[in-house]
């Protein structure tokens, strides 16, 4: 992405004015709106059933983490959490080899093959789900892969692959040619110019990508819902449905297990922040 | 972009090709080849589970035309497709211009705005039936109960249910395409933005004829992705009303699944299904038309 400051200077000599306050004040609304269910989610989940139906806003009267013991051992989040990082990972693995490697052939058009590829995924993209996932789930059963969260990741790093792809193609088309040309006289092959030279260069693409991978299978719901279908295999979306299934009387538990979801996710954000925006921008922005 | 030149002929393209095999492989065997089988199966009468399908024709077809939860589907579907171009367009495009324009908190409230789109479906669907739907513990029972007034949760609601499962995935969603306009808003060339302030140029005119032009192919790429998306739209429906009060909510992707997984008609599911990704191929021509310059020229 470029880096001008364009965002920077306009602003000059614009604050003060009336204009500025309701600017922010919108600003503040819609930012209240986006955490208004989250926040009053973290306020009632250290508040007991009663409580709750009580009145959902009033403020806790202690903070003791209880709720959050109880509900992740009643919830089975331990387990869920391991296959979600099981299944997070072979998406992981599977999506950024699969688009590094077509990311690079796309990028530098050496074969003739670049053109078909190329409008194979952008057509990719617009396959819905609903479309191969019925032969997918009798190919699983066949084959015994219900409930296998490694096979799942794997068809959801599938599904996933056009937008990793062409963010990929994106990062290698930086890569200066002259590089490749020099190692090339030095009598590198193209495997060796790929993992030697390229790979380097590009890793902070490829640390993006997995991001936005890790991202969209962590949340995945249709198809893990569809090809996980024993409890002891749920991923922790599938755990935490499953809860709001069997408890749902009890608010207190609810609440608990929304933070529990909720917390890693943020602070897995704002760890690689700068990577997981990146990615959003650089998929979708033309130029 | 650079363009790179053939300048080495006798280099080999055999690895190159060995290169497209993992994607290849992957895409085939897990979409593609899938994809054609749900084709073939359109024209059968299959329960998923044995290993016969009967050849029927057209039948799936004109049982869809005559099938009104099939219309009532594609009808929401557009719905949706409507509420989703305009609603979260027209809100992210205010909060990114003006982030971008009184260069306030650019950092702070990007990340506040994406939080929701981070989390889990699951998650959000949960928070919202709890906390803000529920008659006994969510907002809704609140006022309620307080009296100021009536109010009940739209999803219960044959004539609201649609515009209530819409609220949240547009609460959830609005902050990402946040973060793809601030994105291309950084692109505004600087020497634009400093000779039409230098003509006193008022927020209007800057927007309208700086930003806007600007940001106007990354716009219309989104708005194309949202109507492809708004076709395959699931998780949010199904999770807050399951396509119901009485099919109010019905979309063809949960159509497609209670077809396939309640009533066991697989070749119809996969006609309904057919017709989505027929849809979707329009909407994928001006998708493909609109990146063609970006990935293929």
């Amino acid at each position: 992405m470029k880096s001008n400051t364009s965002l920077m200077r306009p602003g000059r000599g614009r604050k003060r004015t009336a204009a500025f306050f309701i600017a922010v004040s919108v600003l503040v609304i819609l930012a209240l709106i986006s955490l208004f269910p989250l926040a009053l989610v973290v306020i009632n989940s250290f508040k007991s059933h009663t409580q709750i139906m009580l009145n959902p806003f009033s403020w806790p009267t202690s903070f003791s983490f209880e709720n959050y013991t109880y509900t992740w051992k009643i919830g089975k989040f331990g387990e869920g959490f391991v296959n979600s990082i099981k299944l997070t990972s072979s998406a992981i693995i599977t999506g950024v080899l699969c688009s590094s490697t077509m990311g690079y052939v796309l990028a530098t058009r050496r074969v003739k093959t670049w053109r078909p590829l190329t409008l194979y995924f952008l057509l990719a993209t617009t396959v819905p789900l609903q479309m191969f996932m019925l032969p997918l789930y009798s190919s699983f059963v066949d084959l015994h892969l219900m409930g296998n969260v490694y096979a799942v990741g794997i068809a959801i790093a599938a599904w996933n692959l056009p937008m990793p792809i062409f963010l990929m193609r994106t990062y290698f088309l930086k890569v200066p040619y002259e590089l490749e040309e020099a190692a090339r006289i030095d009598g590198a092959n193209t495997f060796h110019v790929l993992t030697r030279v390229i790979m380097p260069i590009v890793s902070p693409g490829i640390i993006t990508v997995a991001c936005i991978i890790g991202l969209f299978s962590w949340n995945e719901y249709l198809l893990t819902t569809t090809l996980l279908q024993s409890e002891d295999n749920f991923t922790a979306t599938l755990k935490f449905l499953n809860l709001n299934g069997t408890f749902s009387r009890d608010f207190s538990v609810i609440m608990a297990g929304a933070v529990i979801m909720i917390i890693p996710m943020v602070v897995v954000f704002l760890l690689l922040q700068k990577r997981f925006i990146e990615g959003m921008a650089n998929g979708a922005v033309k130029g | 972009m650079k363009t790179r030149k053939k300048k080495d002929v006798r280099e080999s393209k055999l690895p190159y090709h060995l290169l497209s095999l993992p994607a290849v492989l992957l895409s085939g065997s897990i979409v593609l080849i899938p994809a054609i089988q749900t084709i073939f199966s359109s024209f059968t009468k299959w329960n998923g589970i044995s290993k016969t399908k009967v050849w029927i024709g057209l039948q799936n077809y004109k049982e869809l035309f005559h099938d009104w939860i099939f219309w009532k589907s594609l009808t929401n579907n557009i719905k949706w497709t409507l509420l989703f171009i305009t609603v979260p367009v027209i809100v992210a495009m205010l909060a990114s211009v003006l982030i971008a324009y009184y260069r306030i908190g650019h950092k702070t409230f990007q990340a506040i705005y994406l939080v929701p789109y981070l989390l889990a479906p699951t998650t959000n669907a949960i928070i919202w039936l709890n906390i803000i739907f529920s008659p006994s513990a969510g907002l809704v029972g609140f006022l309620q109960r307080a009296g100021w007034i009536s109010i009940t949760s739209p999803l219960g609601n044959m004539s609201t249910a649609l515009l209530g499962v819409a609220m949240v995935d547009i609460w959830h969603y609005w902050g990402f395409l946040t973060v793809i306009f601030l994105a291309a808003l950084r692109q505004t060339p600087m020497d634009q933005l400093e000779s039409a302030q230098l003509d006193g140029a008022n927020g209007w005119r800057l927007f309208f004829h700086i930003y806007l032009p600007n940001i106007l192919p990354t716009v219309s790429l989104m708005m194309v992705l949202i109507v492809i998306y708004s076709f395959m739209t699931y998780d949010y429906i199904y999770l807050l009303t399951m396509g119901g009060p009485a099919h109010s909510t019905e979309v063809l992707s949960t159509y497609t699944y209670s077809l396939a997984f309640s009533a066991f008609k697989f070749g119809k599911a996969a006609a309904v299904s057919l017709s989505m990704g027929l849809i979707g191929s329009v909407a994928a021509f001006f998708y493909t038309w609109l990146s063609r310059k970006e990935a293929v020229e």
